[in-house]
């Protein structure tokens, strides 16, 4: 019995199908791709102006950190279309993402280093 | 195991091997990324001698070159959409711009290092040289081998290689794709923008 | 991207599918095995090569030990010394246990989970020519020196190699260039295995194998899995640090520059402490099989047991800082991974006592696998009683770096993870050659090896505590060291011995065939894997079969009646015509009938492009000429791999 007919017994759509369903309503269009594209250089440009305006240190990180996140999201969320596909895909990538992070701050803690 | 195109139908959690082998392996990756910009970050404001980030760093022409690899995101979602659709011509067009605004990208890469090395900073410097070099230097390689991939892509759909139902392919090059450039966000912000 | 549509075959093409057909035609030819993307003979590729890297660090040993048992003993100088005990325990970890596990992974995922293959069958084959390239390019290394002159030119700063003690100025010469860029290779081996492995796992389950029907060696091979895709990239990046100091003059860790030497114990342990889990899991793996069978009895707490495995897994991670409490890093770091370290002790036991549980009110055959289970559960205790005084800061203070740690790690390690594979050769090993090991013979070895090992590290729990030192090559008399290292090298000769016995016994049992005919089932067991022939036809499974519970094969075999006792579920005959249509329900088939399931072709694509990758590796230690050499063998081996279809047309 091949996995397609053991899941048309349990009364599963097939794959295929499904897999069409989750998807025909959520692709983004081109132009929805493009405005995503048009945002990410907008905060670009902030990040880069935000660096020659006289502020504090901490208002400055603070103010790239949200913004490279948010561009990191965008990315991630919408081009590499992890918003829309299993959610085992978002589970490994936080993982590795998060594992790093987790590990590597305390690295650098142990190692009293200068992080910022 | 069925043929190919159809492996996906037969998975165990209905995702394709190819994308998940692809998934784990970006998550590997970041392993790597973190290693390297925690020994960038570990030894930031420690060389004992020049020169030094600030006195080298330009950052309108980096800040170029990041919005140049940010585009390249843009034209290599372009270039799955249209394939997606059955549009063949348009996914030839917008991977040859993603692979070009790539080469670009490496193209300033280079002019930076040589700039810097003119200026007296190498590997063997100070730690500066060689945090800089090794971390961005692994990351030029990884849109290196991208653009690589990209072109091949390019040519063998230029023999009909890549039709619609191929359209996993390009998914799969443009997920590595957009993670080298969501680590050159990581890196463009913690090592350019952030200073002392 | 074999999926496409590709217009005619060139000639090139053509003369390819024509190699690979020959491969194909010719299975067991040297042809069919350079080519093979069989996860059952590249399995038996990294069984064989993982034993034989064994006995040469068996031999490294016994040289060590041989120069040990004496104190002032110049039978090798401390140069030869230092070679030996680095080039030890680097192929004990990375070219011993690493791959006889993944000869396991190969061998026994498919079969277990009801799959014909791995997920990539072609990565697989990679893995396995990528391994042998590293595991040949470190050994090399003994013979760069000059040799007649005694002078080894192999490793000689610790298979953990700590800077600065790595960098030129304290450690001249090519040796840590073989090891940085040996491990590299092995380390792009294994990743790319783990990566193989977890997606076959999650994918390619039979119908009806959920994850919590999955026997507990596929639950330990996922979790070693995850492991190794997580650890492997941050000894990448420390060995490429240490290759960019040492061949391109960084400063990663230059004192002189500013640089902290602490990084590298930072990431090789972040690396290292997951590592020596990834060492253990499978083993642990093998012993949950191997008790249930021989106790007749369901394996206690599955559950417990798989989520201790995934527990261990995470909790693998926040102990690393454990291996460098002396180096200063403070109180509240030490206290910190102190208290973690502790912890981890916590999973590793619930196993242990499910273990225990398995085997009590069983019906226990003592066979000879059975034996080495219970042998490397026993071993393991101890290794892990004296590890949790090693978490203990202050008394760790004492023990690290002298003969306790050796005493710990190797009871961890050779009692549990040594003990545990062979017991997985005997068990499984019939499954692949058809014939059964000789019982008698196989007692024998596991008494002299169970005997050999506790003689050989015992006594060096007491000769760390009197204070001897580790990666000495001698030692002054009236140390009162004498009697116990004297111990250790009877013990190791004693070791040797045991090996001899599983020689003869291979030898004889299964290349002579005197062994008995092993039979699809020879141990009455419970897993998927036993419902087919020994040895499996090249498809596995003639039908996918169909899994309805844990322990399904057992299930199909036996129910229970009215008053709960275990009565076969099948007359005999019935069961033969079961096992040999591969458990498919008795639905007749022709072997005509199997021509219809296409098996992966075989490659020499990965064989191409990994053997470009220690050309690469040579290049960079000896000739820069070599290194585009190299790299133009990986490339064409990739491309060909991509642009040719996985399965060629008959």
């Amino acid at each position: 019995m091949t996995l397609a007919d053991y899941r048309k017994s349990r009364g599963e759509p097939a794959i295929q199908e499904a897999h069409e369903a989750a998807h025909s309503e959520k692709h983004p269009s081109a132009r929805e791709y493009i405005a995503i594209g048009l945002v990410l250089g907008a905060i670009t440009a902030a990040e880069v102006a935000l660096y020659y305006i006289d502020i504090s240190r901490n208002v400055l990180l603070t103010a790239l950190a949200i913004m490279s996140i948010a561009k990191f999201t965008l990315v991630v969320m919408w081009f590499m279309h992890l918003k829309f596909d299993n959610k085992l895909f978002t589970y490994l990538f936080l993982l590795g993402l998060l594992g790093a992070i987790a590990l590597f701050t305390i690295v650098l803690v142990t190692s009293a280093a200068d992080v910022v | 195991m069925a043929h190919a195109s159809t492996a996906h139908l037969e998975t165990s959690t209905g995702i394709d091997n190819r994308k998940l082998l692809m998934w784990f392996f970006l998550s590997s990756d970041c392993l790597f990324f973190g290693s390297f910009i925690a020994a960038y970050l570990l030894y930031r404001d420690r060389s004992l001698v020049g020169p030094y980030p600030e006195d080298l760093f330009d950052i309108p022409f980096t800040s170029v070159s990041a919005f140049v690899l940010l585009m390249s995101s843009v034209s290599m979602v372009l270039a799955l959409a249209a394939i997606q659709r059955g549009n063949v011509r348009g996914m030839q067009i917008w991977l040859f711009t993603t692979a070009m605004l790539g080469a670009l990208f490496i193209a300033g890469q280079v002019y930076e290092f040589t700039e810097f090395h003119h200026e007296g900073l190498s590997l063997s410097t100070n730690l500066f040289g060689t945090t800089f070099f090794v971390l961005t230097g692994f990351h030029g390689a990884h849109v290196t081998i991208g653009v690589l991939i990209l072109l091949s892509l390019f040519v063998y759909s230029l023999r009909g290689g890549i039709q619609q139902k191929d359209s996993l392919n390009v998914e799969l090059a443009g997920l590595y794709w957009h993670f080298v450039d969501i680590v050159w966000i990581v890196i463009f912000t913690l090592i350019y923008l952030v200073q002392p | 991207m074999a999926t496409a549509t590709v217009p005619r075959r060139s000639a090139l093409g053509e003369a390819l599918a024509g190699v690979r057909h020959a491969a194909d035609e010719n299975p067991g030819s040297l042809l069919g095995w350079l080519a093979t993307v069989d996860h059952k003979k590249i399995g038996v590729l990294y069984g064989v090569s993982a034993f034989l890297l064994f006995l040469v660090g068996g031999l490294e040993a016994l040289l060590m030990r041989t120069q040990l048992m004496f104190p002032n003993s110049d039978v090798l100088t401390n140069d030869q010394f230092n070679r030996l005990f680095t080039m030890h325990g680097v192929t004990m970890v990375f070219m011993v246990v690493m791959p006889l596990s993944a000869a396991f992974f190969n061998l026994m995922v498919p079969l277990m989970i009801g799959a014909r293959d791995v997920a990539f069958p072609r990565l697989n084959a990679f893995s396995y020519w990528t391994f042998l390239g590293g595991a040949i390019l470190i050994n090399i290394s003994f013979f760069t020196g000059d040799i007649f002159d005694g002078e080894l030119g192999a490793p000689d700063g610790g298979w953990f190699g700590y800077a600065p003690l790595s960098l030129p100025e304290y450690t001249p010469g090519n040796g840590m260039d073989f090891y940085a860029i040996g491990l590299q290779i092995l380390g792009l081996s294994s990743l790319a295995g783990g990566l193989n492995f977890a997606v076959t796992i999650l994918n390619m389950r039979a119908p009806g194998m959920s994850l919590f029907r999955l026997p507990v060696f596929i639950w330990m091979t996922l979790v070693t899995s995850f492991l190794i895709i997580f650890a492997m990239p941050v000894i990448a990046v420390a060995l490429f640090e240490l290759t960019f100091d040492r061949l391109f003059e960084a400063n990663f860790f230059n004192v002189d520059a500013g640089g902290n030497p602490i990084l590298w114990q930072h990431m090789f342990w972040l690396f290292g402490h997951p590592e020596v889990y990834i060492l253990i899991l499978p083993a642990f793996g093998i012993i949950s099989e191997i008790l249930p069978t021989f106790s007749r009895k369901p394996l206690f707490g599955y559950a417990f047991v798989v989520f201790s495995g995934i527990a261990i897994g995470f909790m693998s991670w926040g102990v690393w800082v454990h291996h460098m409490y002396t180096t200063g890093l403070g109180t509240i770091a030490n206290s910190a991974f102190g208290i973690s370290t502790i912890l981890i002790g916590v999973p590793t036991g619930v196993k242990i006592f499910n273990w225990m549980a398995t085997m009590a009110g069983g019906s226990i055959r003592f066979k000879s696998p059975m034996m080495f289970a219970v042998g490397a559960v026993a071993m393991f205790t101890i290794g892990g009683l004296s590890g949790i005084t090693h978490s203990m800061v202050p008394s760790d203070y004492q023990q690290q770096d002298s003969y306790y740690i050796v005493a710990h790690f190797h009871y961890v390690l050779f009692g549990g993870a040594i003990l545990a594979l062979f017991g997985g050769i005997i068990y499984w090993g019939p499954k692949f050659t058809g014939r059964l090991f000789n019982e008698p013979l196989a007692h024998i070895h596991f008494w002299v090896m169970l005997i050999g090992f506790n003689l050989t590290f015992f006594p060096m729990h007491v000769s760390g505590l009197l204070g001897m030192p580790r990666r000495v090559y001698t030692y002054d008399e009236g140390m009162g060291w004498d009697v116990w290292n004297l111990l250790s090298s009877l013990g190791a000769f004693c070791i040797a011995l045991s090996v001899i016995v599983f020689i003869v016994n291979f030898v004889y049992s299964i290349m002579m065939k005197r062994g008995a005919v092993a039979g699809p089932d020879p141990w009455d067991a419970r897993t998927l894997e036993w419902s087919i022939t020994s040895p499996p036809p090249h498809y596995n499974f003639a039908t996918i079969p169909q899994v309805h519970s844990l322990d399904d094969w057992w299930h199909q075999k036996y129910r229970e009646d009215a008053d709960g006792n275990v009565i076969p579920a099948m007359a005999g005959a019935a069961l033969a015509t079961e096992v040999a249509h591969g458990g498919d329900g008795g639905e007749e088939h022709g072997d005509e009938h199997h021509g219809d399931i296409h098996m992966p072709s075989p490659s020499f694509m990965p064989l191409i492009a990994a053997l470009g990758i220690p050309i690469m590796g040579i290049g960079f230690i000896y000739d820069y000429a070599l290194v585009p050499v190299g790299a133009t063998l990986l490339l064409v081996g990739i491309y060909g791999w991509a642009l040719e279809p996985a399965t060629e047309e008959d």
